[in-house]
This record gives structure tokens, sequence and C-alpha cells, in this order.
């Protein structure tokens, strides 16, 4: 298969036409001495049936018939439908950037609804039209608050995924900025450790809710802190089926971040993802990525269009706001088709659904001796101490039950310590096999 | 065209949850924490998918028509490709998981079948998009100054370049120097070597350049960098000329970002999600984000090396994007891979020859996979947004329209390889159309398009008051 339409008697009429004689006179100016003399050591093409069967055996060397409880940045969501169905249209999914509005209405209105449903969830005033992933809105939110205050120290709290903190590290690193963890106490970020870290060069504190650990941060008591000190506050939201029930993190950040990998996207092996970014107005033109903002044609039709694109490379080169140019428009598409799918109603039972059981598990995992590792209030992840994590990740592994995730290789204080996700998807059933399991071996 | 939240009916609900089978506990969220409004529309399955399919209508994507959008590379997403990345043992695998050698053994294969077309030595699949990629390169050049001690501030980048690259330099803490093209609008020589100093950590080249010309003395100038002491870093985005026919690390490229979403035929989904795999020579191998795949004693397994500059994206990348490459590249094959570059350069040519003596082509040299007019002398006022928004009309999605900025209301056409001869011909017919259109009618060019839901939009008014969100109130 090679998907070129034209045979060879087309590409003689063509070159007879231009007035070449063969197709190697199309390269000439390319020097000799690095024109390939050899094939590419490319296996041979293949037929559409050898292909669908080579990659269907490799698709078979994953198990993905576990009973999950394993999250952390990646979530089994049950996913509708309908969004399956819409991001399979190919009026959406073949299409580039929307530059030429007038024929790519469809993506822009969506993205204009997509803006507002994150608004809505996050209570932001303004959103973009989406960045590469959760990891890499933080990096950029890093950038963006100090644009803002004009300050270089970054704190990073220590109660974020790790993966989320050292890509923000390698950020920080290269835009030098200065990056500065703050550790946690009892489960959420240490207020003591912060009022010690922070000073007059602190452009904002990176804080995750619910954290890492899955315990909800006491947003309000922290932002008074940095606001006092001129600082701004970045919250990043991993899990957002969470806003469901939580009170938005809009209300006491200055910049909010999240991962949409929940609202409709597969777990697909770590990508590709949703990155969420909204702010308050003030900070508009400081925020990196695409906006589509309302307009009219000359006979006064509503119409969407990008906007504000004087913070862009394509306009700004080395003085834009940020070097995104692809984002994650057919993931936005997702979890905007997602979340009309559930709506208010839908997105709140949704919410209650991974709270009750997630709550249930813990309570079943105490009762046999389990220790629920922080007393904090939490949505649908929790850590447990067991005896002995590597033993009972064995076991749940050979009944087919995969999680909760062993974290000492992050936090070596923690070890032993296992993060247990629980999503709609997890059945009561599951539930007491896993605990029963678990008993048998702690 | 009414917004989803216009549709909305209270009580209203687009999907069924299941029920809930453990007791219900409360005051599990203390009172300050719990949420109280929240803004989401309420619609039913009929009402959403007839929103969003009419939505789908208003848009037009490479299954719908031509789209010779330069620099962009809209060739056909073959099918076949999304049904695989559909397959669940893809889509269902979690990152964190163990049991995922399939996902390793592809990511694997496919960094080595793209170090083999670039001649490269190794590769990572990590970042998200072109820029990301160029990112991640730019991360890897300063690192490697780091360990030897210089600190390098200077990326130079020709006045056609993406302008990506010098907003990625910038982004790396780099100060960026723009090289002027010369009147081939290719890199000049003398003017290279005026400007070169130790402080210069790198190039940032786009082989064939925006211009769809290649660099004719691309050896002397990446000699020259080499013997200052700096790299060479390729932007791919137009990889797909010389698929087969030449690898940039002969070239003495150092450093490369791919766009698999143009040159590996993964779908561009609207703007995203692409992939942006980087491409290193050994000595940078150290560099590359973590973690690592390695293939030892049967199994595939990740590390970490301690000389990286760390991650740049959470988990491994587009990983579902990387699959629809892989399966594009074991389609098309070896013979394949070289067969898209010909037939990429031959439909650009063709075009360029059959439409330079109707439109200005201020560059006429031999193309590779596009090439760029002008709208100077253009009569009655007629500009490159006329003309675009005019083809609009005929059912083509039009050019790159003002890019690269060294050409006077820039057009740049790039067909790729999957259009068919049938379809350059009527592009052509149609672009002379339009030319004469200009000369006889030109209000038809102004006032374009007259075929679509909504006219020419206003910018201005759109960037004076930002409205970004809708506002029940």
């Amino acid at each position: 298969m090679d998907f070129i339409p034209n045979t060879n008697k087309d590409r003689e009429a063509m070159l007879k036409e231009i007035g070449l004689k063969s197709i190697s006179e199309l390269f000439r100016d390319i020097p000799d001495r690095i024109i390939l003399k050899d094939k590419l050591k490319i296996p041979a093409s293949m037929s559409e049936v050898g292909l669908f069967e080579l990659l269907k055996g490799i698709s078979k060397m994953n198990k993905v018939d576990f009973s999950y409880f394993i999250g952390a940045g990646a979530y089994k969501h049950f996913i509708p439908s309908v969004v399956k169905h819409i991001v399979a249209r190919s009026e959406f999914y073949t299409t580039y950037t929307p530059y030429q509005p007038e024929m790519s209405q469809g993506i822009l209105q969506a993205i204009y609804e997509y803006q507002t449903m994150i608004c809505n969830l996050f209570g932001m005033d303004v959103s973009n039209a989406s960045l590469y992933d959760g990891a890499t809105a933080l990096a950029e939110s890093c950038i963006m608050a100090s644009n803002i205050t004009k300050r270089n120290e970054i704190l990073v709290s220590r109660a974020i995924h790790p993966d989320y903190r050292q890509v923000v590290k390698t950020y920080c690193w290269a835009h030098n900025l200065k990056f500065v963890e703050v550790d946690y106490s009892d489960g959420v970020t240490s207020i003591d450790d912060l009022k010690l870290k922070i000073n007059k060069r602190t452009a904002t504190l990176l804080l995750q809710q619910p954290n890492f650990f899955g315990c909800v941060e006491n947003l309000r008591g922290i932002s008074d802190i940095l606001h006092r000190n001129g600082s701004l506050l970045n919250v990043c939201v991993i899990e957002p089926t969470s806003l469901g029930i939580l009170k938005p993190p809009g209300e006491h950040s200055d910049i909010v971040v999240g991962e949409g990998q929940s609202l409709g996207n597969p777990v697909s092996f770590g990508g590709p993802y949703l990155g969420i970014m909204a702010t308050k107005h003030r900070y508009l033109r400081q925020l990196p990525g695409r906006l589509v903002g309302k307009t009219t044609d000359g006979n006064g039709n509503i119409g969407y269009i990008l906007t504000l694109q004087a913070r862009e490379q394509h306009i700004r080169r080395e003085r834009a706001s940020s070097n995104i140019c692809s984002n994650e428009a057919l993931c936005a598409l997702a979890a905007t088709v997602y979340l009309s799918a559930l709506g208010k109603n839908g997105l709140r039972k949704l919410a209650e659904l991974c709270l009750y059981k997630a709550h249930y598990l813990a309570d079943r995992l105490e009762e046999i001796g389990c220790s629920i590792v922080f007393e904090q209030e939490f949505y649908n992840e929790f850590l447990v101490k067991v005896k002995d994590a590597k033993t009972v990740s064995k076991k749940l592994l050979d009944s087919g039950i995969l999680g909760g995730l062993d974290i000492g290789v992050y936090y070596p204080e923690l070890n032993n310590c296992l993060l247990f996700c629980v999503t709609e998807l997890n059945t009561k059933e599951e539930m007491d096999r896993l605990v029963e399991i678990i008993r048998k071996c702690n | 065209m009414q917004l989803i939240f216009e549709k909305s009916r209270a009580g209203r609900i687009g999907v069924s949850l299941p029920e809930l089978d453990v007791p219900k506990r409360d005051g599990i969220i203390s009172k300050d924490n719990l949420r109280d409004e929240l803004e989401l529309p309420e619609v039913d399955e009929v009402t959403l998918i007839r929103h969003y399919i009419e939505l789908s209508r208003r848009n037009f994507g490479v299954d719908n028509g031509f789209y010779p959008l330069g620099s962009c590379t809209m060739k056909y997403n073959p099918k076949i490709n999304e049904d695989i990345a559909k397959l669940e043992g893809f889509v269902e695998c979690h990152p964190l998981q163990p049991n995922a050698q399939g996902c390793l053994r592809l990511m694997y294969e496919l960094e080595n079948m793209l170090c083999e077309i670039t001649g490269m030595d190794a590769f990572t699949l990590q970042p998200a998009a072109g820029a990301h990629g160029e990112l991640t390169g730019l991360m890897i050049i300063k690192a490697y100054f780091n360990e030897k001690g210089e600190d390098r501030k200077i990326i130079i980048t020709p006045d056609s370049s993406h302008g990506t690259n010098p907003a990625s330099s910038t982004m790396c803490g780099f100060r960026n120097m723009t090289l002027k093209s010369n009147d081939k609008g290719q890199i000049d020589l003398d003017e290279l070597k005026k400007i070169i100093n130790k402080d210069v950590a790198a190039i940032m080249l786009t082989i064939p350049n925006t211009l769809g010309i290649f660099e004719e003395h691309i050896l002397e100038i990446t000699k020259i960098m080499h013997k200052n002491g700096s790299l060479v870093y390729m932007d791919g985005a137009n990889m797909n000329a010389l698929l087969g026919v030449t690898k940039p690390a002969d070239m003495g490229i150092d450093i490369i970002h791919l766009n698999l979403h143009k040159t590996f035929s993964t779908p561009h989904g609207g703007g995203g999600p692409g992939s942006g795999p980087v491409g290193v020579v050994k000595t940078l191998e150290r560099f590359l984000p973590n973690p690592r795949i390695i293939f030892k004693e049967g199994k595939y397994n990740l590390i970490n090396n301690p000389k990286s500059i760390g991650k740049v994206k959470s988990f491994y990348g587009n990983f579902g994007v990387t699959v629809k490459a892989y399966s594009y590249i074991r389609a098309v094959g070896s013979d394949g891979l070289r067969k898209v570059a010909e037939n990429a350069v031959l439909n650009a040519n063709y075009l360029k020859e059959k439409l330079k003596d109707v439109y200005v082509l201020p560059y006429n040299s031999l193309c590779k996979h596009e090439f760029v007019l002008s709208d100077e002398a253009l009569p009655n006022g007629v500009t490159t947004t006329d003309i675009a928004k005019r083809l609009i009309d005929y059912g083509i999605h039009p050019m790159t329209i003002y890019f690269p900025l060294i050409v006077h209301g820039a057009m740049m056409i790039e067909p790729t390889e999957t259009e068919s001869k049938e379809t350059l011909d009527y592009f052509i017919r149609v672009m002379g159309k339009i030319r004469a259109e200009a000369e006889n009618k030109p209000e038809l060019l102004h006032n374009a398009p007259f075929s679509m839901p909504v006219g020419r939009l206003d910018a201005v008014r759109a960037a004076r008051n930002p409205d970004l969100r809708y506002s029940s109130n």
C-alpha cells in the first residue's frame, strides 16, 4: 500500500509537460555525495490484511484485561459511544488548525464551547484552546507566572505528581527559573515549609488538587499566604471528574491547569492527552496557546475565529508568549462532547460514584487492618500502608488486579504504601475480591 | 447556529451511568470543599449527536477535498491506521502498568525506523508536536554546552524559518539571531560567515526550506558550523520531500525533529494531537529525555539516563499518534517511502510550472515538496487573502498564506503525493479562473467566500473585544 494515486503513465505525462526526462532530475539540486545509493533498511510494504494482523498481534502483547485500581495521572473512566463517534468524524480529525475560519466553523464553535465548559468547570474567566498535556501545561504556567510577576523562583509542592514535577523541573532549567520544592506534611502541602521558602523572588506556588496522594488541599489558606507576598497560585487538576463534587480551584488561584484525559479520552499508554489552561481576565494576554473568539461577518452573522494571535509564535516569533503551535484539539473536542453528554447532573453523579466507591474500598481495607496513610479528605485516590507492597502487588496481579501503585520509588519515605484509584468502572464485587486477597497476604 | 448551551433543557441527560452498588455515605466532603453549582449543558443523546454532526458538516478536512496547506503536509490519512490505533490492547493500556511489551516494542521499532530514515543514531518519541520537539532539541543543545562548560547563548534562524524556531529558542533561554536569505531564497554563506562567533550554539535549518528549496550549500553550512564548535538543528517539518532520497545525518545534521502528523500521515485532528520525535547523533544521545526504551534478553524495558535533560511530557509521548505512524511506515515500506518523496516533489513541480506564468513566482527554481507564489502584480487591489477566500468557493482549502515573511503576500502551496493528476489539473484551472476574475470581476474576490455558512469574518472585532466564552446572562 502506498496511497499514491498517480500511475507511471500519469507521472510520465506530468514530467513531459514540465520538460523533465526522469524523476531523478527532480533531485538534481541535492549534492550527489548525499544522495542515497541504497534502499532504506525498512521492511517491504504490506497489504492491509497483513498490516492489521501484525498490529493486532503487537497490541495483544499488552495485557489489558486487569481489574484496574491504578490512576496516578491516567484514569479509566467509561467513554460514552457518542464521544467516540463524534471524534471519528473525519471532517474533524483530518483538518489542520482552523486558519481559514469560514471553512472551519465546526471545530471553531466546538472549541468556543470547550473554552466555556472549562471556565465553568474550573471557575475561571478565560481558557485557551488546549495545550499538550497536564504536565506541560503546568510547566507553561510557570513561565506565565514568571512573566506576570517579573520574578523567577517557582515553588513546587512535593505532593504533585512526580512526572509533572520532573517536566516542570526540565522547563524551569531551560528557562532559567529556580525550581524549589515545598515539602508535604500529613499528606498536604506544608504551610510551615511554604512560609520558610517563600520570598520576594517567588513567582508562584504550584499545587495539585486533589494532590498526588489523593488528598484535598486547603487552597484558601495557602492562596492568602501567596497573594500577601505578591506571588501567584497555580493549581493543577489531574483528575477533573473530581470537579463534579469538589469546589472549583478558580476562586483561590490565578492560573489553573489540568489534565483532560479523564474527560472522554482513553488512557492509551500515556497519550495523546489534553492540556487544560485557564486564568483570570487580567492575565489574558500572557496566556499561551490558541484562543477562539466570537465575531461576525459582513452581514452580521455570528462566527468564530482564532483571535489575539499577536501573542503567538507565527506573529511575534522570539517574543511570543510560548512556542506552542499544534495543540490537542481533537482531545478537547472529546472533552466537549463528554461534558455535554454528562451535563451538570451527570458529572455530579459520576463524581459521587467515584467518591462513594473509593471510600467503600478504603473503609473495607481499614477493617482488615490496613491503614489509610493520611487523614485528609480525598476524592477517588488514597494511600494505603501494607506490610510488604511487593508481595501484595504480586498477589493482586496474579489474580488479575492491577494496583494500587507502589509509590516507594517516588517517595522513599513512603515505603510500602500503595496508591489506590477507584472509578465508576470498579464494581463492589471487584473491590471485595481485592480486599479478600490483601487480607490473606498482609 | 446555536451553541450547545442554548439547546440545554433542565433535566435532560445524554448518558446513562451505572447504579451505585455500595452504601452512600454523607459528609465525606466538608462544606468548605463542596461544590454548589456547576454550569454544564443538559442535552439528550439525539440533540447532542445532531449538534456535533452539524458542526462536523461545517468543517473541511482532507477527506472533503484538496488541502494544499504549505508546510503542513496535508496528505491523506489512511483509514486502516485509525482502526489500528483503536485496538483495545493499545487504548486500554495504562502507562504505569506492567505487561505492556506491545507498546514498548512498537515504540522501540518506530524509533529504529526513524533512525534509519534520517541516519540519526537515536530517537525519542516523547515530544507531543513539532514545536515541542524543537524545544526538546534546544534543551539538548543547552545540556551539551553546559557539560562542556561553555555558555553559548545564540541560536541562528534564517528569516524564512517557521515562527516556532525563534519562539522555541527564547523559551529555552537562548537569544535569537536572524539570518537574511540570499536572492535564491537560500542561506547566504558570506552572511553566515560574517555573523558566526563563539557565542553561537546552533543554527536551526528547515530542509527543504519554507520556500520549498533545498539548500544547495548544505554541506558547506554544516562544515562552517561544526568548525565553530556549533551544532546544526534541522526542523524536519518538510521531510516528506527527502524520504529515501537523502538522510539528514549525511548532511551533517546533529539534531532533528520530525512531525509524524505531517510526513507520516497521522491526522492533524483540527490542530492536534501531533507528535514530534527528536533524533540525535551518538554524541548527544545521553541527553535525550527520560525514560529511554532498551531491548535486552528478549524484553523491552524503560531506563533512566543520568545525563538526560529530564522529562518533557508526562509518560512517554503521544503514543496513540505513534501507532498510526508506525503502521503507515510498515504499510508503505522501504520502496514506498521513496515513492512518497518522488511523487510529492513531482506534484509540486508540476503545479509550480503550470502556475508560474499565471502568478508571480519570486524564486524560480526547482522546488521540492512545495513552492511559494506572490500577490505582486495582481490587478484591482486583489490580495492573497482574496485569492484564498475565493478558493473556498471552488471547494479547495486555501494554501498557507502570508508565510514565509520574505515573500510579499506569500501563497505557499504543498500538494503532497496523495493527490491525483486530475485534482492537480482542477486546481490549476481554478487558479487560472480566479486570476481572470481578479481582472474582470474583482468584487467576487474581495467579497468571497459565498458558499460557506458565514462570510468573511471580522478579525479586528474579535481581537478588540475578546468574547472567548458563552455566558447565559
